[in-house]
């Protein structure tokens, strides 16, 4: 045997003597300690932005710590951490409720609504909205998953909307930018933003919108919409952002 | 039954976790770890460096500039002989104090003896006169006083600072190359890079000791991943314009950027690299619709798509010994993983076993994959983005960076004992140089805007 086999093996018999050791120890408080000690649970529930105009889009993330079971009203059980896109059409206070062994935990985060400034509410107004608040309205941006290409389902409906409006403006041409948040290499990011804003072209090209009239350029990390290095920030930064491509003239 | 399964059982029954035999199994590899990557990168064992005094330069004549001139390149060649990673330097402390400035000026065995105990010493003389400099180098060996210096060497240039750094790293290589089993020191190569320092991202260049840091490429945009080409001669790097990623070549013989069709059509095109003969290119282009890795020349005929897989593929890099294989970064099955195949997209071989595994660097004598690896990504179970090095026939590999901030795109010096790479803490992105055994890493640039280092071939 090499000197090479032996020091492992060495290394391997001497903590075994050691854990035989421990286990020859009583634990007296072992039985009674999780009940005793459970901690409280811990929650956070943050919403990005905090203040939107009527249609727009806000990210809810949510982090609890020693929780069994976590909810947050109006939109049922969630995952002890989280995050969720939400379309709150009036000032809304979203409350997070945390239960665990130790006790509960709320959190809340309120999301002021100001109403669109071209009166939504009046239709026939609508002529009044330049064309590119028509388009923000209409056209939103989607989110994705944690390294993730694929288009949440919830989206889908986002996406249909926007294929809807841009069969009423056949003249609109679409830039679909890919974005990615900052963890992970430039490079890589590139591509998987380029994944991204092809996703989004995809299904808007199976809505029946002429794949012509939509350009892709995946920014990456290069252009990001947030710069924190929070989960709420990150969420921001993975998306298809759409917009008006101007630079398109063929 | 097997043995390992054998073992497995008595462990079971033992009570001790498949875990901790993998801690203990792994520290006993990782002590042994480095002897493969010393062999490989040809860097001696810290015992087995060759012992080597630097006698300061004499300096001649009386020319005011002839000691500014000697400071600099006195300090500018204890710098590389320190760095290159196989010399136990003499301390400037233990050296004997005449300074000899020629072969009939020298006592051998006074170096050769404690407290010096130098194996060589390497010496001259330095003057500057009317504007010019000339520097007279020796090497020779302390231990067999009766045979020819190893270096007899006339090196000149202009009297200024760059040209004294530049006279003393070419003194430099020409020393390791005797002395280093024949390959040349890297005290005369490049490093290229891409710097926010002035607003956008911009290529620009340094020496390899982070000196005569300089903007060498102005496109207006954003500019990424460049890319020297073997022969010194271009550039490709990708920009972003109007129209998307597009990569550019520029050509430092003529000064201006030179036609690259395959860089420019449809899609994100990203990520160029060459092949160490300066015949081709590899690199990720979108326009078939995701992004793939693609060939062609470098005149850009002999356009080829070398993967089809849905998902991100990208960072090509070539095998620079072969040329006949590429390593790139795919994200086919989810996190993205380092893979190797044939230049025709055959033998598709997965080299990382998960984690987020990114930036492929190939050894130049091709036995090596340097690359950045998170081996426990994912939410709530933040790891360290570090620097490996993976033997290719065998899968092993060594982790270099622990513990400090964010670690990114290595790339191997042409003489494989070292690597460049960016590390990122606290939002500040600084490039950093270390042995191929992640010793001795050191600091090169200051602004905290630095990223993508690209090390020259020569």
């Amino acid at each position: 045997m090499t000197r090479r086999q032996i020091l492992p093996i060495l290394a391997i018999t001497l903590s075994l003597a050691v854990i035989a050791g421990c286990k020859k120890k009583p634990a007296p408080q072992a039985a009674t300690a999780p009940v005793a000690t459970a901690p409280s649970p811990v929650a956070q529930l943050t919403a990005t932005p905090s203040t939107i105009t009527a249609g727009d889009q806000v990210v809810l993330s949510w982090k609890t710590t020693d929780a069994n079971s976590v909810t947050i009203d109006g939109i049922g059980t969630v995952p002890s951490v989280g995050v969720k896109t939400v379309t709150p059409t009036e000032t809304t206070t979203y409350h997070l409720t945390a239960r665990g062994d130790g006790g509960s935990a709320d959190a809340t985060a309120t999301v002021t609504v100001n109403p669109a400034q071209a009166a939504v509410a009046v239709p026939e107004n609508n002529q009044t909205m330049t064309e590119e608040q028509m388009f923000k309205a209409n056209v939103q941006d989607i989110f994705f998953d944690y390294d993730s290409y694929d288009v949440r389902t919830s989206d889908n409906s986002v996406l249909s909307k926007a294929a809807a409006f841009l069969a009423a403006h056949p003249d609109i041409k679409v830039l679909i930018g890919g974005y990615c948040d900052d963890r992970g290499s430039n490079e890589y990011n590139l591509t998987l933003g380029e994944s991204r804003a092809n996703a989004a072209k995809k299904i808007l090209t199976q809505d029946g919108v002429a794949p012509n009239r939509l350009r892709v350029v995946s920014y990456g990390k290069e252009r990001p919409f947030c710069t924190e290095e929070t989960e709420s920030c990150w969420q921001q930064n993975r998306r298809a952002g759409f917009s008006i491509d101007g630079s398109a003239g063929n | 039954m097997t043995p390992l399964v054998r073992f497995r059982r008595t462990l079971r029954a033992a009570g001790l976790s498949w875990a901790a035999v993998a801690i203990l199994g792994f520290v006993s590899v990782a002590a042994h770890a480095q002897d493969w990557v010393h062999i490989g990168s040809n860097i001696p064992a810290g015992n087995q460096r060759i012992r080597l005094a630097a006698a300061g330069m004499k300096p001649v004549g009386n020319d005011p500039q002839t000691p500014v001139m000697k400071a600099t390149f006195d300090a500018t060649l204890f710098h590389d002989l320190s760095s290159a990673g196989i010399f136990d330097m003499v301390a400037q402390s233990m050296a004997p104090t005449a300074t000899p400035g020629s072969p009939q000026e020298i006592n051998l065995a006074q170096w050769a003896a404690a407290p010096a105990n130098a194996a060589f010493v390497a010496y001259g003389a330095l003057s500057a006169t009317a504007g010019h400099l000339v520097v007279y180098g020796w090497l020779q060996d302390d231990r067999n006083t009766g045979t020819a210096p190893i270096l007899t060497k006339q090196y000149s240039g202009d009297a200024n600072d760059d040209q004294a750094r530049s006279l003393a790293h070419q003194f430099a290589d020409d020393i390791i190359g005797a002395l280093g089993g024949g390959v040349r020191g890297i005290a005369e190569s490049k490093i290229y890079f891409v710097s926010a320092r002035g607003g956008s991202k911009q290529i620009w260049a340094m020496d390899y000791d982070g000196e005569n840091q300089h903007q060498v490429v102005r496109s207006g945009i954003l500019s990424l991943s460049p890319r020297i080409s073997p022969d010194n001669s271009r550039l490709a790097f990708a920009s972003l314009g109007n129209s998307g990623w597009s990569i550019r070549m520029y050509s430092f013989d003529l000064g201006r950027f030179v036609a690259f069709r395959p860089g420019v059509q449809g899609g994100s095109n990203l990520s160029p690299a060459w092949s160490s003969d300066g015949q081709h290119i590899a690199f990720s282009s979108s326009r078939s619709g995701d992004p793939d890795i693609w060939t062609c020349d470098t005149n850009g005929g002999n356009l080829k798509k070398l993967t089809a897989f849905r998902g991100p593929d990208v960072s090509p890099v070539w095998n620079p010994r072969t040329n006949a294989q590429i390593a790139w970064v795919s994200g086919r099955t989810g996190l993205p993983q380092i893979y190797i195949m044939d230049t025709d997209g055959g033998n598709v071989q997965r080299m990382t076993d998960g984690g987020y595994a990114i930036s492929p660097s190939w050894s130049p004598n091709g036995q090596f994959l340097a690359f950045s690896w998170n081996r426990k990504y994912g939410p709530g179970a933040p790891g360290g983005q570090d620097i490996y090095v993976m033997d290719i026939a065998s899968l092993r590999w060594l982790q270099l960076t622990h513990d400090s901030g964010s670690n990114d795109f290595p790339s191997w010096s042409p003489d494989g004992r070292h690597l460049v790479f960016e590390r990122s803490i606290n939002g500040r992105t600084s490039l950093w140089t270390m042995l191929a055994d992640g010793t001795e890493q050191q600091k090169l640039t200051q602004t905290g805007k630095d990223f993508m280092p690209n090390w020259s071939w020569k």
